[in-house]
């Protein structure tokens, strides 16, 4: 089971990687979007990290809404209202349906989708958040989890892009790796560090 | 550019910026903007790229029932829509009018 004690541990984690690699975040974005995606993501999840105390005090469902609340109103960028999505919705469905986490975690990312008007295959995030949720629902290990998501950012380099600013450059995005991917994979990395 | 072209009977408001005033857009400054623009025939939001979009949709949707059906997101260029539309609103035309107005400008 999953308590509000694990999304604590988790915050700390995602605000940790997120502020580490918040130059390499920029880096990707800046060879294929506008170059904020790394501070957006930063400022967005050390806003949800100053208000841990707050956030850890709610059940699990509650804090999860505010989490994508808080991201919602502080990144700035077209990922605060995605990520803020994710996790308003987590925070929904488990509401609705405590304990099914996995279905949960469909529920979010179809909303994901929705919110940025796109699919799988367009070099956006969702291309990791997809494989993610299939080897969830096929039961695999939380490393095969991490290793399915690895291996889907890493997909991203040779795709064009058909979504986000990204898309403006047409073929000149084969050969980077989506910087909304990477930054997916570290929340995932971080997520699974702190799981049961 | 609408002050002028349209004047100041059409109630107007804009924002811009990230919330440390950096590229980008605050969902919290959008929902400000409605505010400042609300009349009860609506607001017609008008926006330049991605971001600006995916944000108005989540303010929209974090505006209470009765008002968020009031308020549309509209898919055209932000200079010459905002002039079309307002210039649209400006003669007594609905929201959905005002919208299709400024819609007009995109390429299908």
């Amino acid at each position: 089971m999953i308590e509000s004690s694990h999304l604590r541990a988790a915050i700390v984690a995602m605000a940790t990687t997120v502020s580490a690699h918040a130059e390499e975040l920029t880096a990707l974005d800046s060879a294929i979007g506008d170059g904020d995606h790394g501070a957006n993501m930063k400022r967005g999840f050390d806003a949800v990290a100053a208000d841990i105390d707050t956030i850890g005090a709610k059940p699990l469902a509650e804090a999860l809404k505010a989490v994508g609340t808080k991201l919602v109103m502080t990144v700035g960028g077209a990922s605060g209202p995605l990520y803020g999505t994710l996790f308003l919705t987590l925070g929904k469905e488990l509401a609705a349906n405590p304990e099914a986490y996995v279905a949960a975690y469909r529920k979010a990312i179809d909303a994901v989708a929705a919110r940025g008007k796109s699919e799988i295959n367009q070099k956006t995030l969702l291309d990791v958040l997809y494989p993610v949720a299939d080897a969830l629902e096929a039961g695999r290990s939380k490393a095969d989890v991490v290793e399915v998501a690895r291996a889907a950012v890493a997909g991203t380099k040779d795709r064009k892009a058909i979504r986000g600013r990204a898309s403006f450059l047409g073929d000149r995005s084969i050969g980077h790796v989506d910087p909304g991917a990477r930054s997916s994979l570290l929340l995932i990395e971080a997520v699974a560090g702190v799981l049961p | 550019m609408v002050r002028q072209m349209v004047g100041d009977d059409v109630p107007l408001a804009w924002c811009g910026g990230n919330p440390e005033g950096g590229l980008g857009t605050s969902v919290e400054a959008i929902l400000a903007a409605i505010d400042r623009a609300w009349s009860d025939r609506g607001v017609a939001i008008l926006v330049d790229l991605g971001g600006a979009e995916t944000n108005s949709e989540m303010a929209v949707e974090m505006l209470d029932g009765d008002r968020a059906h009031k308020v549309v997101v509209c898919n055209a260029p932000v200079v010459e829509g905002a002039v079309m539309a307002a210039t649209e609103a400006s003669g007594g035309a609905s929201l959905a009018e005002v919208r299709a107005t400024a819609e007009e400008l995109s390429p299908a």
